[in-house]
């Protein structure tokens, strides 16, 4: 056992995992309470309390790069690193690179979450970063390209496992839109202030380019990658469909890059384009089920894993989750419905669909595959993790339910008509609408926050018997090793 | 005919039809708009913004009100009611970056320009549940305390001048906006008297109430009441707009 342990850690390099993984949890929690915090804030505005860094409009960007790119970053890079090394059998390209992708990540992450508080933001969603932060990352994922391809080159194995394919093109496609979408002048060498190189509608269908692939392989595709090789892991069974796996990572990858448009519905994005990103949208169903559909049937056969096994609970649940949430943006994309659910809370309640229901529940259950392995040890508690899944799901149906209420109602009331054909409600008339359903979303948000403290307090516990095992097996040797 | 297994034995390959296969959509999307006329309408009267209303702008983004207020009217009949015209593309041309939004937590502002009076407008960012009482937006007292920091000013409307908006510098640009814009606009989109310009633009309207001051609150309400009226809608049939979707 020792000696396995000790081969393993020479054979892969597990220390880069278990930094990366550690600081997803801590990312998570810190992201997912702000998420709380802010969506308190909008049930009870009180909570804003007159100080500027924590007022709704700076607290949102540091909520999304926090559970995106903190959260949902660090699960990628660690899984990545560790199913590049697992499924080509050779260890990770340069330990110091590696070291690097994950300081100026952490550095990123960090820096861009204070800047907001502080109102340094380029306005961009989900691309507020001002420039000197996107130059960090753009060095940062250079850096991280080059690990990953030169790991693969160096590969004891012929082929390239199809979790790779996946994990290469959300490289690919990040890098892309990174440096397009951010392409600004700064007003200054030392000013942290920028303007946006585009304007109007070129920059807004360059901005919701990157926005909806941000969601297409940032939060999409990569976790495709993570799912291709921990659901047949944990299993103990292969991938469903090796055809299937092909056909769906083309026509993904494809397909995605043509759907940013649709959330430009009936502004003044030309109609030619919005009716694209809609067709395109809908193509996007086939490919997303397929991906849906090959997850979920690897279990086909091992069913009853289901009863048994909670980390696969977290698994396939994810998977329902991601087959829900893309027949709901297809649905969302169709110009007549974006109609009424555009600039609503329905559009919020999808993303935390896809967020916590697929993005967060396919890392988590990960992590329980992955933490035993890279501590070598079991779990602290399993009884946990099923608290831990109990939690998460409640707080998600509950966040997701109370976002079709607010926003389909919202929709509705905002356009009907007396009548005399005047309008029957004014605007903050639907606002006053909304509380209700703003502190049950803040109630299913505290609910999975609870899951992640769980999930926190049981890989604390985890990581500690490792180190009482470790020290008690190192006794043993030392007091055999006296002996001899 | 290649083989699919060809790809998944060759790193380089697999790389290079991925970058082939996800650059297509955005070519063919997002190019066109730079090139085709018709994309941004021809109508008169939209200018970029004074150096006031830029740095009032500046704050808007700072404050990330663009997070729960969309500008952009989408036209249907309860937007025109409640917003008025929907929102054209070249209103905002020199946008840089876009504040369209995603989300209406509070209502559209792409035409709140004029219809509230600068006194609300103050009561209104100091505690709207003063003036409405069910509002859930934050307040923000710290814009009447403090003072409008204009020191970079002119780097500001340098760097969007690089990005492409008509600010001018010397004395041929300067004639150029006056052509474009008139000699009124043209010289308060002259870099070289942002500062003055600036002054004089808060001094006359005191937009917070403060005579004395120069606040962000002069800044934010500045650039609050120019929004959405630029465009003098009654000059245009009804048809016009409808050729440029």
């Amino acid at each position: 056992m020792a000696q396995a342990a000790i081969a393993s850690t020479e054979q892969y390099n597990y220390d880069i995992v278990r930094k990366f993984t550690i600081m997803a949890l801590v990312w998570g929690l810190l992201g997912m309470s702000a998420g709380v915090y802010i969506a308190s804030e909008l049930a009870w505005p009180f909570l804003n309390f007159d100080i500027p860094e924590i007022t709704f409009g700076r607290l949102r960007p540091v909520h999304t790069t926090l559970v995106i790119f903190g959260f949902g970053g660090s699960a990628l890079f660690a899984t990545s690193y560790y199913v590049v090394q697992r499924t080509c059998q050779v260890r990770l390209y340069s330990d110091w690179l590696a070291t690097f992708t994950f300081w100026g990540w952490q550095t990123a992450v960090a820096l861009g979450a204070l800047s907001y508080m502080f109102g340094i933001t380029q306005g961009r969603e989900y691309a507020e970063f001002e420039w000197p932060i996107d130059l960090l990352i753009t060095v940062t994922w250079v850096a991280y390209f080059w690990v990953y391809v030169q790991t693969l080159r160096r590969r004891s194995q012929p082929h390239i496992y199809v979790a790779n394919w996946f994990y290469i093109a959300f490289i690919l496609a990040t890098a892309i839109l990174h440096i397009f979408n951010n392409l600004a002048v700064p007003v200054g060498l030392f000013s942290l202030k920028s303007y946006s190189l585009f304007s109007g509608v070129q920059d807004a269908m360059t901005q919701w380019w990157y926005g909806h692939n941000a969601v297409g392989f940032f939060l999409t595709a990569a976790f495709l990658g993570m799912m291709y090789y921990f659901v047949p892991k944990q299993a103990g069974r292969p991938v469903y469909s090796y055809r299937l796996s092909i056909v769906h990572f083309w026509a993904l990858s494809f397909l995605y890059m043509w759907v940013g448009g649709h959330h430009l519905h009936w502004t003044a994005l030309p109609d030619w384009t919005s009716t694209l990103a809609a067709t395109f949208s809908i193509m996007l169903l086939l490919p997303s089920w397929g991906g849906m559909i090959n997850g979920i049937m690897t279990l086909s056969g091992a069913w009853e894993k289901l009863r048994t096994d909670p980390v696969m609970l977290f698994l396939i649940t994810a998977l329902s989750f991601y087959g829900m949430s893309t027949f709901e943006g297809p649905l969302m994309s169709l110009k007549s419905v974006n109609a009424l659910s555009h600039y609503t809370d329905w559009t919020v309640g999808h993303v935390h669909s896809g967020a916590l229901g697929w993005v967060a529940m396919i890392s988590m259950g990960s992590f329980y595959h992955l933490i035993p392995r890279l501590y070598d040890t079991r779990m602290y508690s399993t009884r946990l993790i099923y608290v831990h899944f109990w939690l998460a799901t409640v707080g998600i149906l509950l966040y997701i339910t109370a976002m079709w209420v607010a926003g389909i109602f919202q929709g509705l009331m905002l356009r009907s008509f007396d009548d005399y054909g005047n309008l029957a409600y004014t605007f903050v008339e639907t606002v006053a609408f909304l509380h209700e359903p703003y502190v049950v979303r803040a109630l299913g948000g505290a609910f999975f926050v609870g899951g992640v403290v769980v999930m926190a307090y049981n890989v604390l516990m985890t990581v500690r018997r490792s180190r009482i095992e470790a020290a008690e097996l190192e006794a043993k040797l030392a007091a055999k090793m006296a002996r001899a | 005919m290649i083989k699919h297994e060809s790809i998944e034995t060759n790193a380089g390959l697999l790389i290079i039809l991925t970058l082939i296969v996800i650059s297509i959509g955005g070519l063919v999307e997002i190019v066109p708009l730079f090139f085709i006329n018709e994309t941004v309408e021809e109508v008169e009267g939209v200018r970029p913004y004074s150096a006031l209303e830029l740095r009032g702008r500046d704050i808007y983004q700072r404050e990330g009100c663009y997070l729960c207020h969309s500008q952009m009217i989408r036209p249907f009949r309860d937007e025109w009611l409640r917003y008025g015209h929907y929102s054209l593309a070249a209103e905002s041309k020199y946008d840089h970056p876009f504040q369209w939004g995603s989300k209406r937590t509070g209502p559209d502002l792409a035409r709140v320009g004029g219809k509230y009076s600068n006194e609300w407008h103050v009561a209104h960012l100091v505690n709207p549940r003063d003036v409405v009482p069910q509002s859930i937006m934050p307040n923000y007292p710290w814009l009447l305390e403090t003072e409008l920091d204009f020191s970079d000013v002119q780097d500001r409307m340098r760097a969007l001048k690089k990005t492409g908006v008509p600010y001018s510098e010397t004395q041929r640009e300067l004639q150029r906006n006056i052509d474009e814009f008139g000699a009124e606009v043209a010289a308060r989109l002259d870099i070289l008297h942002a500062e003055e310009n600036l002054m004089q633009q808060a001094l006359a309207n005191n937009y917070d109430g403060q005579r004395a001051r120069i606040t962000e609150m002069d800044a934010l309400v500045a650039y609050l009441q120019v929004l959405g009226t630029m465009v003098d809608f009654s000059k245009y049939d009804e048809g016009y707009f409808t050729e440029f979707r």
